[in-house]
C-alpha cells in the first residue's frame, strides 16, 4: 500500500511542478482523445438514431454488429490502422503514420461503435416514452428525431463521456499507430508503458493518477454544464 | 464552452501543424527499445540534430518488428542488435548497407538464491542447461526480439528442448524487455537480458546478475539504411545523414560519453 500512497503524492508533486514535458503530453492526450470524440460523435449519434427509427430490413442485424463492435480490441484497431496507413497501404502516401492524426482516427473507430450503441438505446427509450404523444401531435419523422435528439440530450453527452473513456485510457492502438515518439505522439498511456518498461513504477502509477484526474475533470466539467443547463431551463 | 472552443480551435491548429509538418526535414529511426530506454538516444539524439538540422523521430520496438516495420517502408534507417536478421534483411534488398556501430553484452540474471547455482559460471550454455535440468523458472522475451533471437541461438546450443517446455519451467511472455525483467523479478525467475536495458532498469527487486563476460554473451548494435529503390517516400540523404555522424567520430564518442552513473552502457566500435 506504500507504493499507492507514494504514487499519489509523487503524481501531486508532478502536477505542481509543473513540468513543462508533462503538460505537452497531458494536452496531446487529450486534443486527440477530444478530436476522436468528436469525430465518432458525428458518426455514431446519427447512426444511432437511425437505428433507433429504423423499420428497414437488417436493421436487427446491424444493431446487433455495431453492439458487437463496442468490444473491438485496441490492438486489432491499432494493426488495421497500422496496415491502411503504412507506407506499403492503401494510403500510405499520405503520410500520417507515427502522427497524431493517425492516433485520432483509430480512437475514433475504436469509440464511434460505442457511441452508436449507446445512442441507438437512449434515443429508443426516449422513443417509446413519446411516441403516443408524437402519434396524436401528428409530427413528421424530422420533426420527431428533433424532438428526441433534445429530450435525449443529457444521456446522449453519457455516451459521448463513455467514448472519451475508452478512447484515453487506451494504449494499444496508439501505440502502434502513433509509435510513441517523444515531444510528437506520446501520451499519457503510452508514457505509463513506457515507464513500466523501464521499471519506473512509482512515476507509472503517478502518471496514472494524473490520467485519472484529468477523466474526473472532464466528467466534473460535463456535469456542471450540464446542471447549468437544467436550472436555466428552470427559471 | 469557451475552454472546450479553446480545446477544440488548438486541435484543428495542431492538426494543420501536423500536416504542414510533414513537408519539413526529419527521419524516423526504427530503433530496439534498449537504446531508447537507456537513455542513450536521447542523449545522443539533439547532438545529430544540432550538427545536421534534421530531426529524428525514435519508434521504438523490438528488433524483430523493427525490421518488420521497415520491409514496410515506414522507416528512414534502422539501429537494431540481430546480426544474422540484419544481414538478411540486406541481401533481400531491403537496407542499403549495414554498419557495426557500438556493443555491449547480454547477461543471464536470476534470484538472489540461485536454485539452479549457475553464479560465476563462464559457459553460459552450461549454465542454461543446468537451469533446465533444475526446471528453474526461466522467462523468454519470446517476441522475435534481438534480445529472444539471443536467446534462442544460445538455447539451440544446448540440448534443451524450449518448445516442449513452454508454460512449464520456460515462459514465454511475449513482450519487451522491460516488461520481461519486471515478471522476472515478480516471479523469482532467471532471464537474459542486455546490460543497459538491466543497468538503466529500476525495479529489479530480488535480481542479481549471475552469468556475464562469456563471449557468447558478445551484443553487436548495427545500423542500416532503408532502401530508397523499395520505398520511394524513405529519406535515403537523411537516413545517410544520420549514419555518417553516427560510425564518423562525431557519433562516436557522443555514445562514448554517455556514461549515466559512470557506467560505459554501449562501447562504440564503427570501422572507419
Amino acid at each position: 500500500m506504500q507504493n499507492f500512497a507514494e504514487s499519489f503524492w509523487f503524481s501531486l508533486t508532478l502536477i505542481v511542478t509543473g513540468d513543462s514535458e508533462l503538460w505537452s503530453i497531458v494536452i496531446l492526450s487529450l486534443q486527440v482523445s477530444l478530436t476522436a470524440v468528436l469525430l465518432a460523435a458525428l458518426i455514431g449519434v446519427p447512426t444511432g438514431a437511425l437505428l433507433a427509427f429504423g423499420k428497414f430490413r437488417g436493421c436487427q442485424a446491424i444493431t446487433i454488429f455495431v453492439n458487437s463492435l463496442m468490444g473491438l480490441p485496441p490492438v486489432v484497431v491499432g494493426l488495421c490502422v497500422y496496415l491502411i496507413l503504412s507506407s506499403s497501404g492503401p494510403l500510405g502516401v499520405l503520410g500520417l503514420l507515427y502522427t497524431p492524426t493517425a492516433m485520432i482516427i483509430a480512437q475514433t473507430i475504436l469509440i464511434a461503435p460505442i457511441i452508436a450503441a449507446l445512442s441507438r438505446e437512449t434515443i429508443q427509450a426516449v422513443h417509446e416514452e413519446y411516441r403516443d404523444q408524437f402519434t396524436s401531435l401528428c409530427l413528421s419523422n424530422w420533426q420527431r428525431l428533433q424532438a428526441l435528439l433534445w429530450e435525449a440530450r443529457f444521456p446522449l453527452l453519457t455516451a459521448l463521456l463513455a467514448g472519451f473513456g475508452r478512447a484515453i485510457a487506451e494504449v494499444g492502438a496508439v501505440m502502434i499507430v502513433g509509435g510513441n515518439i517523444n515531444h510528437l505522439t506520446r501520451v499519457m498511456t503510452t508514457s505509463i508503458a513506457l515507464e513500466t518498461s523501464k521499471g519506473n513504477l512509482s512515476l507509472a502509477l503517478a502518471l496514472g493518477t494524473i490520467l485519472v484526474l484529468i477523466a474526473i475533470l472532464v466528467n466534473a466539467a460535463v456535469a456542471v454544464i450540464g446542471m447549468r443547463r437544467h436550472e436555466a431551463m428552470h427559471v | 464552452m469557451i475552454v472546450a472552443k479553446t480545446l477544440y480551435f488548438s486541435t484543428l491548429f495542431s492538426l494543420v501543424l501536423t500536416l504542414a509538418a510533414a513537408g519539413s526535414e526529419y527521419i524516423i529511426i526504427q530503433s530496439t527499445t534498449s537504446t531508447q530506454n537507456s537513455g542513450l538516444l536521447s542523449a545522443i539524439l539533439p547532438k545529430f540534430e544540432a550538427h545536421s538540422g534534421i530531426k529524428a523521430r525514435v519508434v521504438a520496438v523490438g528488433t524483430g518488428q523493427a525490421l518488420r516495420n521497415a520491409q514496410n517502408g515506414d522507416g528512414d534507417v534502422l539501429l537494431v542488435h540481430a546480426r544474422a536478421a540484419e544481414d538478411a534483411f540486406v541481401s533481400d534488398g531491403w537496407g542499403v548497407q549495414r554498419f557495426d556501430v557500438m556493443y555491449n553484452d547480454f547477461v543471464v540474471v536470476g534470484p538472489a538464491e540461485d536454485p539452479a547455482k549457475i553464479f560465476d559460471m563462464q559457459n553460459t550454455t552450461k549454465a542454461l542447461s543446468q537451469i533446465a535440468q533444475k526446471e528453474a523458472l526461466f522467462v523468454s522475451r519470446g517476441d522475435d526480439s534481438g534480445t529472444h533471437k539471443a536467446e534462442k541461438r544460445l538455447w539451440s546450443e544446448t540440448l534443451v528442448d524450449t518448445v516442449s517446455a513452454s508454460g512449464t519451467w520456460y515462459r514465454e511472455t511475449g513482450s519487451g524487455m522491460g516488461a520481461t525483467l519486471n515478471m522476472a523479478a515478480s516471479m523469482e525467475a532467471y532471464t537474459l537480458t542486455d546490460r543497459a536495458s538491466w543497468l538503466s532498469f529500476a525495479n529489479k527487486r530480488n535480481l542479481v546478475v549471475l552469468v556475464q563476460g562469456d563471449i557468447r554473451l558478445f551484443n553487436q548494435y548495427g545500423v542500416i539504411a532503408v532502401n530508397p529503390h523499395k520505398h520511394p517516400n524513405v529519406d535515403a540523404e537523411g537516413a545517410q545523414a544520420f549514419i555518417d555522424w553516427l560510425i564518423g567520430p562525431e557519433g562516436q564518442s557522443a555514445i562514448l560519453n554517455f556514461r549515466p552513473n559512470d557506467t560505459q552502457l554501449f562501447f562504440p566500435n564503427a570501422q572507419r
